[in-house]
């Protein structure tokens, strides 16, 4: 867990302290502090500033400690941003140079886009599946989405970008006025009261349904590579059509990106998402990884009821006792949890590798998703994820 | 619309002293927070693990004000009849009906009386708005759904509720509000945008004895120093709940209750349940063997 630090780190030299400069002077200082907290991706908006300074007029600005606070508790807006304000805070300050922040994208981002149905997408006359005689789109939807050429692969972004699937549903704590079900106490008393205190028809209410919430864990580590993309805009696709929907990845480092993938268009979200990921192509903690969502997210109510969407090939380099642990806990509180594997569509493909064999008794479900009509298929059997074990 | 004052508090040191004085050992960043949501009549949005006393703040902060705790326990369904107001229909049609065997037939005065601020149930943020002055606890607003949010939001951006039948109530002071999340989910941007943010730590080994000290005067230095020591370490170890303030205060009580005045593993082992409440992590804890807790 990255722990938020408790303060200003340790004793610095002293501030050039803010009280004696021109009030103009130390607004620009301010404004400049939030541009650099911008920048290192904390969501510093001109409103906040104003809240930073209306709080700075209630304290001593000569105090180091005082301008830290006032800052800390106007400018962030979650745990995430407290280590980033802490950099550029010291930086801003302190005098010291914060560490660049900012990756250099590396999700594909096509630049022509494909004539759906067109020539160009039967890229490879070799191929033998090209070969039948299903029409281009539908020959796409079931190849594998690593081996792609770029115009098919635009082809397939826009196919995705069109994946909808209602979302699974719960009954809700909600009461929705309703023709049959329990008496409403409430609205038949007032109705009562509308027509002078005689009796009125009686009125009834049930339970309202709510669309479960979705989690998908999406693990970006090397041997996850050519289908990191294409999950990250399946994830996309969810996000923008369930407004209940998380999406983290996982390789060596836990990053939530739900809020950099609500963007409208597909390619701008992926690369805000290449931007924030630290760990593009690593290697795979999954167990570590695992605990650290459920510990941070999971278990405060992120997964309870949830349905969860592991997306891995299940290449562990941590402990597999520790995986499948996890995956147990994981799935007391899943209402249930669904293992996406790239690798299950080879031939002759079994789950051997330590990891996958170890999180395999605590899954629902093990599909394969490499290909679009594969991740048809995934969101078909996330729709009716009411069904089962209800 | 006045603000809320402290009389003789005038800055976050003040008002550390006076919730110190009420039981509340705050550090400087909370301190700084709760004087910054006084001073400036912001909401004051607490996250933090479970069991570090983001409830209890409120309730010191009830004390220094000398005003009462106005709770709202939010929840899945949370609607505006339980947060806000609601008719009391049935002594409404009552009225009607002893009005009707009175034989009153001034239709008008019926009507106005129906609808008489006697009939109305004040609930929660109505409550906080007509005691002033007050301090309102929004507690675990993650439960609630995202549309209960955006309607406090409304309520908290102008501290008034309208009633159609009634008017407009307004606060004369605003009360003091703390708002409490687990992160569940994210609570929205715009609601935050309104509340000074703070993250509440675990307390340090010298804060968490002398909060043990405060809150339990009858445990010995040395066994508040135990508990909060094997609490640390109990934080460290990556189990499913560490054990948060509030569990390490209901140990100390535990071992208390079994008249110890330090921590030995027996007494430890039998009264584990007061600080750990997974099975899971109480047998890990136990097979690494209890010793290690104790100095």
């Amino acid at each position: 867990m990255s722990s938020p630090t408790a303060g200003p780190t340790a004793p610095r030299a002293p501030l050039a302290p803010l009280a004696p400069t021109a009030p103009t002077a130390l607004l620009a200082r301010l404004v400049g502090f939030a541009r650099a907290l911008r920048a290192a991706g904390v969501d510093a908006g001109p409103d906040r500033v104003q809240a930073m300074v209306a709080a700075l007029a209630e304290l001593d600005l000569a105090r180091e400690h005082d301008v830290y606070w006032a800052g800390r508790l106007t400018l962030c807006a979650g745990p995430d941003d407290l280590p980033r304000y802490d950099r550029v805070f010291a930086g801003w300050f302190g005098g010291e140079r914060p560490d660049p922040l900012r990756r250099v994208p590396v999700v594909r981002i096509p630049r022509e886009v494909a004539v759906p149905g067109g020539d160009d997408a039967r890229a490879d006359p070799g191929d033998p599946s090209t070969a039948a005689t299903a029409s281009p789109q539908e020959v796409l939807r079931h190849r594998d989405v690593s081996a792609l050429n770029a115009a098919e692969r635009a082809e397939l972004n826009r196919l995705l970008a069109l994946l909808a699937a209602p979302a699974p549903l719960r009954s809700s704590r909600r009461l929705r006025p309703d023709a049959r079900g329990p008496l409403d106490p409430r609205r038949t008393v007032r109705e009562m009261l509308e027509r002078g205190g005689e009796p009125a028809r009686l009125r009834r209410h049930r339970r309202s349904q709510r669309s479960r919430r979705m989690v998908l864990l999406l693990d970006v580590s090397g041997s996850m590579a050519p289908y990191a993309d294409t999950l990250l805009r399946f994830a996309h696709a969810c996000v923008r059509q369930r407004p209940r929907t998380e999406v983290f990845t996982v390789g060596t480092r836990l990053t939530r990106i739900t809020r950099e993938l609500a963007a409208r268009d597909a390619d701008a979200a992926l690369a805000a998402v290449s931007a924030t990921v630290p760990d593009w192509s690593g290697g795979t903690r999954l167990g570590g990884e695992l605990k650290a969502f459920l510990d941070r997210y999971g278990q405060r109510g992120t997964a309870r009821g949830a349905v969860v969407v592991l997306a891995s090939d299940g290449w562990e380099r941590g402990d597999p006792a520790l995986l499948a642990e996890q995956m147990a806990r994981l799935h007391r509180l899943a209402h249930r949890v669904v293992w996406v594997n790239p690798h299950k569509a080879r031939e002759g493909y079994r789950p051997l590798t330590a990891g996958m064999a170890a999180a395999l008794p605590h899954v629902d479900d093990f599909v394969s998703g490499h290909s679009l009509a594969a991740l048809e298929r995934l969101t078909a059997l996330v729709s009716q994820g009411g069904v089962r074990r209800a | 619309m006045q603000r809320l004052k402290i009389p003789g508090v005038d800055g976050p040191d003040d008002l550390a002293a006076r919730l110190d004085s009420c039981g509340y050992l705050a550090d400087d960043g909370l301190a700084t927070a709760a004087y910054l949501a006084v001073r400036m009549g912001r909401p004051l949005f607490l996250e933090g693990e479970a069991g570090v006393g983001k409830t209890a703040l409120a309730q010191a902060l009830a004390q220094v004000l000398d005003a009462p705790l106005i709770r709202l326990q939010c929840y899945e369904g949370l609607d505006a009849a339980q947060a806000l107001y609601d008719w009391d229909f049935p002594r409404q049609l009552l009225h009607l009906r002893a009005a009707e065997a009175a034989g009153v037939h001034d239709v008008e005065a019926i009507e106005r009386d129906l609808y008489d601020r006697r009939f109305l149930v004040a609930r929660p943020l109505l409550q906080a708005l007509e005691t002033s002055p007050s301090v309102l606890l929004v507690d675990e607003i993650d439960r609630a759904d995202d549309e209960f949010e955006a309607f406090l939001l409304e309520v908290l951006s102008d501290f008034t509720i309208s009633v159609p039948e009634l008017g407009t109530v307004r606060a004369t002071t605003p009360p003091l509000v703390v708002l409490t999340s687990n992160r569940t989910r994210e609570v929205h941007d715009a609601l935050k945008r309104r509340c000074l943010y703070h993250w509440l730590e675990h307390p340090g080994f010298d804060r968490e004895v002398a909060i043990i000290r405060r809150r339990l005067p009858e445990a010995s230095e040395k066994l508040a120093a135990d508990v909060a020591r094997a609490a640390q370490a109990l934080r460290g170890q990556g189990l499913l709940k560490p054990p948060g303030v509030a569990e390490s205060l209901d140990w100390a009580e535990a071992l208390l209750a079994l008249g110890a005045d330090e921590l030995d593993p027996d007494r430890a082992a039998r009264t584990l349940g007061a600080v750990l409440k997974y099975r899971e992590d109480q047998e890990r804890v136990r097979a690494a063997g209890l010793q290690v807790l104790v100095p």
